[in-house]
Parts: C-alpha cells; sequence; structure tokens
C-alpha cells in the first residue's frame, strides 16, 4: 500500500505497539532547554531513574537569556533555571550548549545548524515549536515535562497514532510574499484549532521552491495550527543543506551518500493517501498582519481591521475581546496602525536569510521605531557579522543583539511595556505573550523592517515608491 | 500519579474560546524549578487587578464559583505553548476535570482540547472531558440557572452528571489506554521500561545516524 511521509516516519519507530491502541515510539533526538526540564530531572531523581540515552540528549539555554550582556543574569529566578540546567546536565552527562558556546542559541535553530535536524528521524523537545524540524522530513513535536522525562528515562514516547493532512501550497509566491506569509495565510484559513489531531505535511511548487530556512518557518508555525507537527519531504535542497557546511552530527562522506539514498525513499508514494487535504494558490497570497489575539486571528496587508460579526470561525464575542485588548477599531486599514516596537528574531524567522531580508529593506535606512534584531543563534550572529549586516542593522538604529528567545516571549529582559505595539517576525500574538498589556502583530521579515522604517505598515510589494529603493 | 475514578464537584464557567496557555499561566511563572506552587497563578493577568486584588470583572473571581472543581469552557482550550505548568497551575487551583466542546467545521471534527495539553493533562490526573456544543451549551446554561450547581464526572462509566432534581447526564468518549492509565493511577513511565527487552531489541536493529559509529 502505498505510504506517506508520515507513514514511512511512524512505522520506522514503532518499538511496540500495543492492544489498546497505543503505540510505543522510538525518540532518534531529544532536545532539552531550561525552562521545560528542571521538574523532568527532579523525577528523575525521585524514581532513581536515569537517562537512558544522554547521548541523543542535547541541551541548549534560550527563553531565559538575556540578549544584552548575556554573562550578567540579573534575574535570581532565571539565572537559577540557567544554573539548574547546567548542574542537571553535569549530572546526568548530558552534553550543554550552554551562554559560553559559540554554538548556543534557540533550541530550534540550532538543532538543523549542529547537524542534529535528519531526514527520516524522530526529534522531540518540551517546546512546542519542535515542529521546526519538520522541515527536514524529520518527524519533530514539542511535548511537556512529564513527557520529557518520560524519553530521558526510557527514549520511547507512548503516542496514539495521529492523522494526515495534506497541505498544497501550488504555484509560487510572488516575491517579496515569503514562507511566513504562506503559514500565517494557511492558519488564517483553517483557524488555530484545525489541524488539531493532524500531522501536516506541505506539499506543492511554492514549498519546493522555499529554501530550508523558508521551510522551517512554514513547519515552525503548525502548532499555531493546532498541529503538533508539520512536515516536508526531504529534497536536493535538503540534501545541500545538510552538507553546505561542517554539521557535527551529520553523516559525512561515504556515510553521507548512504544516507542520502535512504532520505530518498522517503517522501509520500504517488497514490498515497492523507485523511484531509487543502490547497492554497501560493501565487493569490498578500502580504499577512494578525489584528488580534491568535495567529488564525490575520489579514492581507491591504485589509482592514474586521467588524466583529464578520469573521468566520470567530464569535462577534471572540473578535471584540481581541479587538479590545489590541486597541483597534474595526474598518481601520492594516497599513495605518501605528507601531512603538519591531521585533526580528524568534524560532520563526532568526535564521540568516531572515537577517539578510531584514538587512536588505534597512540598508542605507533609519528605523522610525525601537528596533531589536536578536539571530537566533549564536552561529547566526557570527555570519551575520561576517558579512556586514550588523553594521547594516546599527547603521539603521537598530538593535543588534546576542542570541536568544528575547521578545517572542517575554520570558527575558526583551519585554514589551502595558499598550506598547510591536511588529513581530515571531509567532505568537496572544495576550500578554511580548508582556503584559504588550500589542503583538505577527508578520514577515521583510514586512517588520520596512515596517520598522516608516512607524506604520506598508505593503512591501510597492514600498517604497518606484525609484525610492 | 493519583488514581482518578469518579469527582463530584461545583462546576464553574469561563464563556471563552481559544484559551492558550500563555493565559492559563504567564510565562513569569516559567522561571519555577519545582511543580508546585501554580494554584494562585492560574489566569493570572486576567484574574487579578494590578494591585493584586482580585478582578470582579474575571467570570472565575464570582462568588458562585467559589470552590468550584469542575471547569466548563468553550473550544481549543489549551493552545499555545507546550508547558505543563499550565495544567499543575489548574490542578493546584482547585480543579479536577475541564470540559471544552468538539466542533463541527464543515464535517470536519475539530476538538475540544488543543493536543499537547490534553496529553498533559492525562499525565496528571487532570481529566479533560469532551462533549458536543449543544451539551456543553447546555451545562452552561444549567450553571446559569442555578447557581452552585454540582457535577459528577465518573471515569470509569464515562459520564457526566448535573445534579438537578431531575439528573441530566452526558456521555463522554476517552482513549482507552489513557482511561486505564487514570483509573489505575499507573506510571507511565514505568509501563514503558516494562518494554526494556523490546526498547533494546528495537536500538539494535535501528540506525540512529549518528556519525562516529555511535548508531544504536
Amino acid at each position: 500500500m502505498p505510504k506517506t511521509l508520515f507513514d514511512k516516519l511512524w512505522d520506522s519507530h514503532v518499538v511496540v505497539a500495543l492492544a489498546d491502541g497505543t503505540t510505543i515510539l522510538y525518540i532518534d533526538r531529544h532536545l532539552v532547554h531550561e525552562v521545560t526540564s528542571p521538574q523532568a530531572f527532579e523525577g528523575l531523581r525521585l524514581s532513581k531513574r536515569t537517562v537512558r540515552r544522554p547521548e541523543l540528549t542535547f541541551a541548549t539555554m534560550d527563553h531565559n537569556v538575556p540578549t544584552d550582556d548575556r554573562l550578567v543574569i540579573r534575574d535570581p529566578i532565571s539565572k537559577a533555571q540557567i544554573d539548574a540546567l547546567s548542574a542537571n546536565c553535569r549530572e546526568f552527562g548530558i552534553r550543554l550548549y550552554d551562554l559560553s558556546s559559540e554554538e548556543q542559541g534557540i533550541v530550534h535553530i540550532i538543532g538543523p545548524e549542529l547537524g542534529l535536524t535528519l531526514p527520516g528521524t524522530t526529534i522531540v523537545c518540551g517546546d512546542s515549536h519542535t515542529s521546526t524540524h519538520g522541515a527536514f522530513g524529520t518527524l519533530a513535536f514539542g511535548i511537556g515535562t512529564s513527557e520529557v522525562e518520560h524519553v530521558l528515562a526510557s527514549q520511547c514516547l507512548p503516542q496514539q497514532r495521529p492523522k494526515t493532512f495534506k497541505v498544497e501550497f501550488t504555484g509560487r509566491p510572488k516575491p517579496p510574499v515569503s514562507a511566513k506569509d504562506l503559514i500565517l495565510k494557511f492558519i488564517g484559513t483553517i483557524g488555530t484549532a484545525g489541524g488539531t489531531g493532524y500531522v501536516l505535511e506541505y506539499t506543492g511548487e511554492a514549498i519546493r521552491s522555499l529554501s530550508m530556512e523558508g521551510r522551517m518557518t512554514v513547519c515552525n508555525m503548525s502548532i499555531e495550527a493546532g498541529a503538533r507537527a508539520g512536515m516536508v519531504a526531504p529534497d536536493d535542497t535538503t540534501f545541500q543543506y545538510i552538507a553546505a557546511k561542517p554539521r557535527p552530527f551529520a553523516p559525512k562522506g561515504k556515510a553521507f551518500d548512504a544516507a542520502v539514498a535512504r532520505w530518498k525513499t522517503l517522501p509520500s508514494d504517488a497514490g498515497a493517501t492523507f485523511d484531509r487535504a487543502l490547497t492554497i494558490n501560493a501565487a493569490d497570497v498578500a502580504p499577512q498582519i494578525t489584528w488580534g489575539t491568535n495567529p488564525g486571528m490575520v489579514t492581507d496587508v491591504t485589509g482592514r481591521v474586521p467588524q466583529p460579526d464578520a469573521v468566520p470561525g470567530y464569535s462577534r464575542k471572540d473578535v471584540e475581546q481581541a479587538l479590545t485588548y489590541m486597541g483597534l477599531a474595526p474598518g481601520t486599514p492594516m497599513t495605518q496602525i501605528k507601531l512603538d516596537t519591531v521585533f526580528i528574531g524568534s524560532c520563526t524567522n532568526a535564521r540568516i536569510e531572515d537577517l539578510r531580508i531584514a538587512a536588505g529593506v534597512l540598508k542605507g535606512r533609519k528605523v522610525a521605531t525601537k528596533t531589536l534584531v536578536v539571530p537566533g543563534s549564536q552561529q547566526v550572529r557570527a555570519q551575520a557579522e561576517a558579512e556586514g549586516l550588523d553594521r547594516v542593522f546599527k547603521d539603521a538604529g537598530a538593535d543588534w543583539r546576542q542570541s536568544g528567545c528575547s521578545m517572542c516571549l517575554g520570558m527575558n529582559p526583551d519585554q514589551l511595556k502595558p499598550g506598547e505595539r510591536c511588529a513581530s517576525t515571531s509567532n505568537r500574538n496572544f495576550e500578554g505573550r511580548q508582556g503584559k498589556g504588550g500589542r503583538t502583530h505577527l508578520v514577515s521579515p521583510e514586512m517588520a523592517a520596512a515596517a520598522a522604517v516608516v512607524g506604520h505598515f506598508v505593503d512591501v510589494r510597492n514600498w517604497p515608491a518606484p525609484g525610492g529603493r | 500519579m493519583d488514581p482518578f475514578r469518579s469527582h463530584r464537584g461545583k462546576l464553574a464557567l469561563l464563556d471563552r474560546a481559544n484559551v492558550d496557555t500563555d493565559q492559563i499561566i504567564p510565562k513569569q511563572f516559567l522561571k519555577s524549578i519545582a511543580r508546585t506552587g501554580f494554584g494562585p497563578q492560574l489566569f493570572y493577568d486576567w484574574r487579578y487587578l494590578p494591585d493584586g486584588a482580585p478582578d470582579p470583572a474575571f467570570a472565575l473571581n464570582a462568588p458562585r464559583f467559589l470552590g468550584a472543581s469542575i471547569l466548563s469552557v468553550r473550544n481549543n482550550f489549551g493552545c499555545g505553548s507546550s508547558r505543563e505548568h499550565a495544567v499543575w497551575a489548574i490542578l493546584q487551583d482547585g480543579y479536577r476535570a475541564v470540559i471544552a466542546p468538539w466542533q463541527d467545521r464543515g464535517g470536519t471534527r475539530v476538538p475540544g482540547f488543543a493536543d499537547i495539553f490534553k496529553n498533559n493533562a492525562s499525565k496528571n490526573a487532570l481529566l479533560t472531558i469532551e462533549l458536543s456544543e449543544a451539551e456543553v451549551d447546555e451545562i452552561f446554561q444549567l450553571v446559569d440557572r442555578f447557581p452552585g450547581l454540582d457535577a459528577t464526572v465518573d471515569l470509569d462509566h464515562q459520564r457526566v452528571t448535573l445534579h438537578l432534581p431531575e439528573e441530566v447526564s452526558f456521555h463522554f468518549e476517552i482513549d482507552p489506554g489513557v482511561k486505564e492509565r487514570l483509573i489505575h493511577g499507573l506510571d507511565d513511565i514505568g509501563l514503558t521500561l516494562k518494554h526494556e527487552p523490546a526498547i533494546t531489541a528495537f536500538e539494535s536493529r535501528h540506525n540512529t545516524q549518528l556519525p562516529g559509529g555511535r548508531s544504536g
């Protein structure tokens, strides 16, 4: 019977299929960060268990990390959590990329950089954006702390088999429409619960034409559609990304060639069936901006803040609550929304390609808002500096930072103040996400950088006016 | 994990859809390395005024819900971040079960709870119950009409019963494996480790693709 990419991943990781429908699934890589792991390590100690495969477990610190002076953590509670991860990694023999490491960064950015993220493997992490790694044809999903403990102890997870959902993007996005716009459009189409219970496979010409960075942006936000995992079948773009740089945990030489031969068998077979399918024409997608308090509350840059009774999938009350929080009046053109802050960063959009795009917009211009540019990893930071991007950002008046989760979630000093409005390349516009009372609009790096220059949103397809760029 | 068979308690209502885990427990409380102390932080940004006093505008601060232990909510509860702290906060604030509606959207069944939240709940004996939208609407109406209404959530019989003069009951579905573990309070990790020979056998045939001869 023809199999999907997901079927192949799942079937090759079944340790035991139990009579009650539960599958014990093997986990190839376990990524760990400081926020969701301390109670899991404590659980191991209490039950006198150990880490079954420490060499398949990799840790870094990202959520609490200050992005200015990273070696001085003023918040004693943040510091205690970071110190706890160091101590736990020492005690259990786990490799840690700490704040002194040149390979430290946001966990979902360093996995692919280090070659930990490989096609045909399973990856989990106590973080919902683990779906990012699916861009490599990897089954990757976020888990809670009890499950972190479970994987530490057994290298396995009991799972129910999810359903499959084929998301096809036909045509090609018209630049500067980007991967971020495609995924926001999809979430706006099916809603934030539309993918619950499914593993998504993104296919079609538009996905094939994306770089690995773009595919990671798409897969990253699968969870914002409710899906724990989203995947893209591996192809030459994938193999070239893995081989392009020295990646310590990726196979090399003959082992790489053998791996590629294996990886080429992973794409969904012709005739494989999915439980659900949806097609979006990428050529029709406009730059997207969220107007509300979840990523499904999104519209085209040419759109307006909606009327409360005119949003499919949301009640009048849902929309009114969102608009009250966001401080927006129905009918306001999206391009008239003025901004206080621009954040370019996060596991969604802080890879080198994102920074190049932002720098392309900011080069020779000045920002009109407070603008924070936070590379996703120290490797991204080093590469950006080698390319001179840091100078472009600084010359434009933006703040160039060290790597970390930064203003994506406000667990570190980078936060919005109450009422502040932010154009953000991150993944969640939930109430208070970037700081209590902060107002978040999710956009692509290009849209964010242009908004930083003008101080309000602009349609990057016709900005600046001809001759001005 | 403590076993969960049946629980009787007062119902509380939170009439909001798409409640994300950032609302259930805001980020600043995730810095704790302990597993306890999250109860007072539940719904923190909605629940308290800037001076720390309870905000009377927040539904769950209403006197009629004081001491409630079963929470009825709207669809897509627990979406967003994987933080298990959300489940700990709900439990530690005194709730034993949450009821949310599944929805029919164009012939597709959309679950009432987000996946990771539901999974986390099952590991902590917080019962997540999915009913139809009509049934959850009925619960909201009855609780409004009969303040202080008690319900029993009976996992054995997969039934929610509202204790009115004429009792109203709803059947719910639950994964049989999850039900078994909850009813007996089984140690999830212990169950997996019983399959140790199978795990070892799997590792000996499975290529984990680590370079340097460290494949399994």
